[in-house]
């Protein structure tokens, strides 16, 4: 089994590999609800019950071909800050970080698998992948509920499907997201729009919230919100279909902006850059907003191609509990923007100014 | 800035939530953020904190079992289900059968699950009624009823989960079978 600090030492490999539309789509995931029959959900069970419900389905989750070398840990042996890493990395839920007896994570080696035991259901399993990458993201997670429904007695009804804690999880289980990158929406004044179209096809958006005001580095998730009266493709191919169009539209928004407005994204990108660079005292929202120009940055072909895997790490590194666990202490919010200031500085350091050439003349080319 | 709850300590906390397609922002101390419990940014509802904001954002009017009802597997009641919207157990959906599909049609405009089966529930034969044509003859049954009593919201609602649905129907119609 893996120790935590082997897991700490690796950002997600999802965090470093290419994936399909990976300029504006940043990760993929899909997740699972499953429970045991003749148990109580975990949110009703008492703790005597968790712990036994734990000793049936860990055994089962750890011996999955999948699982092997996988990090697999009670809840209540991880410090509130180890706990708040893996929130941070996406790996267990705030919910399930929050919980106490009877609840255990189980992750694979490269952090594209993960499985909590006794969340509000009893097995919830999760899959992340670099890019738009859904339906192979629930392949994954296919081949896995295959192999642990021949082993634990799942709770399904034949007309309400896998039975869930709450009636929103109810059939299918399945919940898909995507985390978009969508500068150009937010730049231009088009985001409400979208997400209100998103919202009209029963599809819900959120942000990347936490400290900032506004939704964090333009970063937002979107996610089907019914999971009962459609198959797992049906639900797949639909948010699929969806965001192909938010990128289109994001596309567009870019395109525009560097037409109409190069100054001004020239400025956003150079700001950016000066103050990551040079900042010593960095909070949270600025840091983060400013990676997102520079992602946009990349995209648009003023930084290298190969700083955006620098950027994904980063979003991920610079957060609170990150933080912490890098100092080995606990820190205050002011020594928090410390020390941020100081790793965007080491990780950017080689990140050469950003060059405009290419995309005032890509737009000349285009005309 | 203030914080929004107490209007007394400086906020310290800002959180951005999309709810109905607006972004909503509410800034927080750090005492009323703690109390608030929304120190984790995923798990809370900023409806919720905003006074009069939204409140009817999760859970419709609707009445789930009957009034005194109880699991006997394990003894959850109505009244916890209309406190937590959760279910204790499996058996639940059994006990509280009455009701539960128009709160499930108001949450997912369907009340029949389509999709993985497990393997030892397939040989045997599906429920009555669960296949989707009858789904959708359903849902037109009851966009006549909507149509009849002028209820245009919801009819074109189910106008909505029809178009769904027979789009659903094509995809399934060209997906092969799980072989078994």
């Amino acid at each position: 089994m893996m120790r935590f600090s082997t897991l700490l030492r690796k950002p997600a490999e999802w965090m470093r590999t290419d994936g399909p539309h990976n300029d504006i789509v940043v990760s993929s995931r899909i997740r699972l609800a499953r429970n045991l029959s003749e148990h109580a959900f975990p949110g009703w069970a008492h703790p005597e019950e968790r712990l036994k419900l734990l000793d049936i389905v860990r055994p089962a989750v750890e011996n999955l071909p999948e699982m092997q070398d996988a990090f697999s840990q009670e809840m209540t042996k991880l410090s509130a800050i180890e706990k708040q890493v893996l929130v941070e990395r996406h790996l267990v839920s705030r919910e399930h970080a929050a919980k106490s007896s009877g609840c255990a994570t189980v992750m694979n080696r490269n952090q594209s698998i993960s499985i909590m035991i006794n969340e509000e259901d009893h097995l919830r399993i999760q899959s992340l992948r670099p890019g738009l990458q859904l339906m192979k993201a629930y392949q994954v997670l296919d081949k896995i509920d295959d192999e642990l429904e021949s082993q634990l007695p799942y709770a399904f009804d034949r007309k309400y499907g896998y039975l869930t804690a709450c009636p929103t999880n109810l059939g299918t289980g399945l919940r898909a997201s995507a985390m978009l990158h969508l500068p150009g929406l937010v730049l231009s004044d088009q985001i409400n729009q979208t997400i209100q179209a998103a919202n009209k096809i029963g599809l819900a958006v959120r942000g990347l919230y936490g400290e900032g005001t506004e939704a964090l580095a333009n970063l937002f998730q979107i996610s089907n919100q019914t999971t009962l009266g459609q198959d797992e493709k049906s639900i797949i191919q639909h948010l699929d279909k969806v965001i192909s169009r938010i990128i289109d539209n994001e596309e567009n928004a870019r395109r525009k902006l560097v037409e109409d407005q190069p100054t001004m994204l020239q400025d956003q990108i150079g700001r950016a850059y000066a103050t990551l660079r040079f900042a010593y005292i960095i909070p949270s929202k600025e840091a983060m907003n400013f990676l997102s120009m520079i992602r946009l940055g990349i995209d648009l072909g003023a930084f290298n191609a190969e700083e955006r895997d620098v950027i994904n790490v980063l979003l991920t590194e610079i957060q609170p509990a990150h933080l912490q666990i890098e100092a080995k202490r606990k820190l205050n919010a002011a020594e928090r923007d410390v020390l941020r200031a100081e790793i965007v500085r080491r990780h950017l350091k080689n990140l050469t100014e950003p060059c405009f050439d290419d995309i005032l003349h890509k737009d000349l080319d285009d005309e | 800035m203030n914080c929004d709850s107490c209007h007394n300590e400086n906020a310290t906390i800002y959180l951005t939530q999309l709810v109905e397609g607006k972004m909503q922002k509410v800034n927080l101390c750090g005492n009323c953020a703690e109390e608030k419990g929304v120190t984790d940014p995923t798990g809370f509802d900023l409806a919720d904190l905003l006074e009069g904001a939204g409140t009817e954002t999760t859970t419709p009017a609707v009445v789930v079992g009957e009034d005194g009802e109880s699991c006997e597997f394990c003894g959850f009641t109505q009244v916890d289900f209309k406190k937590t919207g959760r279910f204790g157990c499996g058996h639940c959906y059994q006990v509280f059968r009455e009701g539960l599909d128009n709160l499930l049609e108001a949450m997912h405009r369907n009340s029949e699950h389509h999709g993985k089966v497990p393997e030892h529930f397939i040989d045997t034969a599906p429920p009555e009624g669960s296949d989707l044509t009858s789904g959708i003859s359903d849902l037109h049954a009851l966009l006549d009823e909507a149509i009849k009593i002028e209820d245009y919201e919801e009819a074109a609602r189910l106008r909505d989960s029809i178009a769904q649905l027979e789009d659903v129907d094509k995809v399934l119609g060209e997906e092969p079978k799980k072989p078994e």
